[in-house]
């Protein structure tokens, strides 16, 4: 027999939410589950297997295919067990001679309008129509049909008006109508796991099909978003993932953690040998409750792509190629050059870059190359260019700079507010679970610059849309405060609680003044005062309030500020500490969480522990044995000014391109080129690489054993599956650079041997990482920090009997206009975002089928500033602004309010950071990518600086061919 | 507009900006917020730069700045 991999148990219907408990008779054998339960999930908890085609447990049941049909005592016929709620003291059957006869015929139908292809079939060995016939035990099928589905020509030749040819539009999966039942559960699938309703069932009777919206529309060009829900809940090889057409089925799967998005859903990777098949949402992830997104579900093919480089690489100048050389020697030449650079210029003059894609471990180990090796605090991360304010911010206030909820609290929202975040965009599996709260009722403010996915989709409407300016986030959250404390809304009970009182008194003075009305900012913000109040007033008064938040609210000059802002808010509504409330930054990257826990900040050791607190210090000056530099570091900025003025010389760059990904493109370059050593450490040669003097290549997350932390503070698994294929993971590679330096001066190397080594360290020396350790999250699947002794299960919820720091404190948010001010030159204001299906500088993405969805950065035009300035759609246009120019295409939607543009930034030929300027946060230097002041104009192609700097690049990413 | 102009100009911008934060607390509260803000944030490069402006009169530098001075961590030379 088969001894193929045990897939998930389907318990056919989902589990039910309540708790009373009612108790059953099932075949002779009590059950007792709760109340709403299907007789076919009682009967499986039973561990008894009714036959089913149409339920699975991820929808609702629909009862279409007859084949779940049970007795029970005393009522008549053969009710459906998948529609049928359980009830006390019922006794049912669910097989016997009748029961077996029904099922029979039920099949024969079934079988009877299906090709018997099944020896060369993708799905043979994981076809639940397969499997019902086998069960059910039929053995033959007694007619032929006249009129079938799958036959392309009947027996005289004619074409078959039934037969639909396959759709294989999309570049993952396939949909062959031949094959389909009409199951409906990848309709079901489509609207109730995803929210995005692409599929219907067409027709009647013999004539249903499932099909993607209109006749016309193909997977392709339908709404669909390729999340891959249908796939996964077809029974039938209907709708198949192409990559188990190519390979076929796998022989064993590996729990792991996608490498995308600071969702951070968990996946089983199914392999055969070392080849992986397809990757599939696991159920029991908690972050992802069995969801995926295009992302994380299909685009891995970037980890065997062609661009990778396996072998590590030197040159001695940038001009030059590329040498491939053996991994000794890339070590020795970087130790060499860094140590040199350290002799000349001193102790502080070469720093780290830690990656926000790289697991904790390795994030761990990049800070710890700076503090005990280099021997100062020069470490930042690409989280400074995106939600270093959230630490700033949630710090001051509440005492710990992390989101505070759990992503099943959203099933308790009553009023979310979005604010500068695009989740249906960047975060899409917390959208598909954050919708269908709204789709059950749930008030829904967003406050955005763009009339964004978020704002209107299948079945919910936002309530309110802020429409506001680019940059007035501040004023616009201050009004609301402003509104909720003169009108008496707040939750006083909960602030003499739980806040400081006299904090809370002066805010309240200062938030009530006239000058914070929504009335009075209005000009400013363009948002209508009267939508202002009645926001506020939903959000004081309409039950469990939870603000979620993104990177429009902190790349922004006043992100800090907005922050503390957002937290106020939440205090003063009382909603903080219990599920469905809370303050919750989405995260970007996958890792952006655990690479600020880590230390990679320059002035915080792990846990968020600032280098001047001595006793912080002694704790890693015991373990690692040196002594720390008690001054903060340099941040990345601060690294490129100091390169810029000559002082910063040498620089380790893990798993991040800031070259592409920081605003200001041109003072990135002019820093890195006057470094005297880079060393850049990526699967690509990224644009950074372009200045770089030494490459490491990479490993993918397949290829390594690691946590991630995603933006609910939970540590998830990353498992190896295949072996590196440059032929070290990447923590690896950090230790074998760190030994080639203290080999330069005869120090102790480092001998870890697992990551688990490492994650032992960081329990030991950080308090909230305490109880954690791989043997735990082997246990329990994963855990949210702090995890300690006295929560050694972790904590879904932050600061449900106290703030961390004690009282919650209220803080003054004035605002201040940015500097970055539209005039007669630049009178548009540009702001920046992400799509669905590319990810952040699309290294990964554009490396993989889904540029199917975005070939090109576009630049989002209203009509009117379109037509003033005489441009058409798809017109290349000219984007200025007082830092550089591009050009890319233009796009002319209302989606924009007049005086606003808008485009993407995946692409590194549209630069569109050599428009962004270096302005940046008041508290963090966090950069402002929201907002800049641009002209926009007709244009013929691109510009000079794209065509200078493509030759630039093409220039240096010669490789010479290996020396034999 | 690129700031890079001469790298001492960036640097009164970013403590004007901690500076315009911090003058709507009370006084005592904005020197004690913007000095420590600098103290734990910037480093000892950023803070010579900023003492050579303060030793030469402080010039476009808002006055919280210059009230918060003597807070501010000098660092070795
Ligand atoms: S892939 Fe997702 S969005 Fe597309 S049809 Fe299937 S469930 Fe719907
Ligand atoms: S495509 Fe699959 S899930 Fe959808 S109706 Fe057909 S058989 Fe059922
Ligand atoms: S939502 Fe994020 S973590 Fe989940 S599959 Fe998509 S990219 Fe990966
Ligand atoms: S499984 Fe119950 S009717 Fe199809």
């Amino acid at each position: 027999m088969k001894d193929f991999i045990i897939p998930d148990r389907d318990f056919g219907t989902p589990a039910a939410k309540s708790k009373t408990m009612v108790t059953l008779t099932i075949d002779g054998f009590d059950v007792t589950v709760p109340e709403g339960t299907s007789i076919m999930r009682a009967a499986a908890e039973a561990g008894i297997s009714v036959p089913k085609l149409c339920a699975t447990d991820s929808v609702e049941a629909f009862g279409s295919c007859r084949l779940c049909l049970v007795e029970i005592e005393g009522r008549n016929g053969t009710p459906a067990s998948c529609t049928t709620p359980v009830a006390a003291g019922l006794k049912v059957s669910t097989q016997n001679t009748r029961l077996k006869k029904l099922r029979r015929g039920v099949m024969e139908l079934y079988i009877s309008d299906h090709p018997l292809d099944c020896l060369t079939c993708s799905a043979n060995g994981d076809c639940e129509l397969q499997d019902m016939a086998g069960a059910v035990g039929l053995r033959d099928v007694r007619y032929e049909a006249v009129e079938t589905h799958f036959k392309a020509k009947n027996t005289s030749g004619e074409a078959n008006p039934q037969w639909v040819p396959k759709d294989d539009s999309n570049p993952y999966f396939t949909y062959d109508p031949a094959k389909c039942i009409v199951c409906s559960r990848c309709v079901r699938a489509c609207e109730e796991v995803q929210g995005t309703f692409a599929l219907t069932i067409q027709g009647r009777g013999f004539d249903s099909r499932v099909s993607f919206g209109a006749k016309t529309d193909t997977a392709l060009t339908s709404d669909c978003v390729s999340c891959g829900a249908c796939v996964q809940a077809c029974p039938t090889a209907t709708l198949q993932e192409n990559s188990i057409i190519d390979i076929g089925t796998p022989e064993r799967s590996v729990i792991t953690t996608c490498a995308y998005c600071g969702v951070g859903c968990s996946f089983k990777a199914e392999m055969r040998g070392d080849e992986l098949v397809r990757m599939v949402p696991y159920k029991h992830g908690k972050a992802n409750r069995g969801h995926s997104c295009v992302k994380g579900r299909f685009a891995y093919g970037y980890a065997t792509h062609k661009d990778r480089i396996l072998s590590p690489m030197i040159r001695d100048a940038i001009i030059d190629p590329w040498r491939e050389v053996s991994w000794a020697e890339a070590m020795d030449f970087a130790a060499d050059r860094m140590r040199g650079i350290q002799a000349k210029y001193g102790q502080q003059s070469v720093g780290v870059i830690t990656s926000s894609r790289c697991t904790n471990e390795e994030a761990y180990l990049v800070q710890k190359l700076t503090r005990a090796v280099f021997m100062n605090n020069n470490t930042d991360t690409c989280a400074r260019v995106c939600h270093s304010p959230t630490g700033y911010g949630l710090g001051q206030t509440f005492g710990t700079s992390a989101g505070t909820q759990d992503f099943d609290s959203v099933e308790e929202t009553d009023v979310v507010i979005v604010i500068g975040a695009n989740p249906v965009n960047g975060h899409p599996v917390f959208a598909s679970r954050l919708t269908k709260r709204l789709r059950q009722g749930a008030k829904l403010i967003v406050i955005d610059p763009r009339r964004t996915e978020m704002v209107e989709g299948p079945h919910y409407k936002a309530d309110h849309h802020l429409a506001l300016t680019p940059g007035t986030n501040v004023a616009v959250i201050s009004a609301m405060a402003h509104v909720i404390v003169t009108e008496g809304l707040m939750d006083e009970a909960f602030i003499r609680e739980r806040c400081d009182w006299d904090a809370f008194q002066d805010y309240a003075e200062f938030i009530a003044a006239p000058h914070h009305a929504p009335e009075a900012v209005e000009l400013l913000t363009k948002v209508p005062a009267a939508d202002v109040r009645a926001a506020a007033r939903l959000f004081a008064k309409g039950g469990n309030g939870a603000i979620y938040y993104g990177l429009g609210v902190t790349e922004h000059s006043q992100g800090s500020t907005t922050v503390i802002g957002i937290a106020n808010l939440a205090m003063l509504t009382g909603n903080i500490g219990r599920p469905g409330v809370g303050v919750n930054p989405l995260r970007g990257q996958n890792n952006v969480q655990g690479s600020c826990d880590m230390g990679s900040f320059p002035h915080e050791l792990p846990g968020y522990r600032h280098v001047k607190n001595d006793d912080a210090r002694a704790v890693f000056e015991r373990v690692w044995g040196v002594s720390i530099d008690n001054e903060p570091g340099l941040r990345i900025p601060n690294m490129l000014d100091a390169a810029v003025e000559g002082t910063f010389k040498g620089l380790y760059c893990q798993g991040e391109d800031i070259l592409q990904s920081d605003p200001d493109t041109k003072h990135v370059a002019a820093g890195l080129a006057a470094m005297e050593c880079v060393i850049v450490h990526d699967l690509f040669l990224n644009e950074t690489a372009n200045y770089a003097h030494v490459f490491f290549p990479g490993s993918s997350f397949l290829e390594k054993d690691g946590t991630f932390t995603n933006a609910e503070r939970r540590i998830n698994r990353v498992r190896k599956v295949m072996a590196p294929k440059q032929g070290y993971a990447d923590w690896e590679v950090t230790q074998l650079f760190a030994n080639a330096m203290l080999g330069k001066t005869g120090g102790a190397g480092w001998g870890y041997t697992h990551p688990s080594q490492i994650m032992d360290e960081i329990a030991l020396t950080t308090p909230s990482f305490a109880g954690v350790s791989y043997e735990r999250l082997e246990t329990l699947g994963s855990v949210q920090w702090p995890c300690n002794e006295a929560n050694p299960e972790g904590t879904p919820l932050m600061h449900v009997d106290g703030f961390v720091r004690g009282k919650g404190r209220f803080i003054r948010t004035e605002y201040v206009a940015t500097d970055e001010k539209t005039g007669p030159r630049f009178p548009l204001l540009l702001t920046t975002g992400r799509i669905l299906s590319q990810y952040n500088v699309g290294a990964q993405t554009r490396r993989t089928a889904n540029v199917v969805w975005h070939a090109e950065d576009v630049l989002e035009v209203h009509p009117h500033d379109a037509e003033v300035r005489g441009i058409h759609h798809g017109a290349w246009v000219r984007l200025a602004s007082r830092s550089g120019e591009t050009t890319l295409r233009a796009e002319i939607t209302d989606k924009v309010s007049p005086g606003v543009v808008y485009t993407t930034f995946h692409h590194p030929e549209t630069q569109a950071n050599v428009i962004t300027t270096d302005f940046s946060d008041w508290a963090t230097n966090c950069p402002e990518y929201k907002v800049t002041a641009v002209q926009v104009s007709p244009s013929n192609g691109p510009s000079e600086w794209q065509e200078d700097y493509a030759a630039q690049a093409e220039q240096s990413r010669r490789i010479l061919p290996a020396a034999e | 507009m690129s700031l890079e102009t001469r790298p001492h100009d960036k640097l009164i911008v970013m403590a004007n900006q901690i500076a315009k934060f911090m003058e709507s607390k009370p006084h005592a509260e904005g020197i004690e917020g913007l000095s420590s803000h600098i103290n734990d944030f910037w480093e000892p490069r950023m803070r010579r730069q900023l003492f050579e402006m303060l030793d030469a009169g402080g010039a476009g530098l808002r006055p919280l700045v210059l009230d918060a001075a003597p807070l501010i961590r000098r660092p070795k030379p």
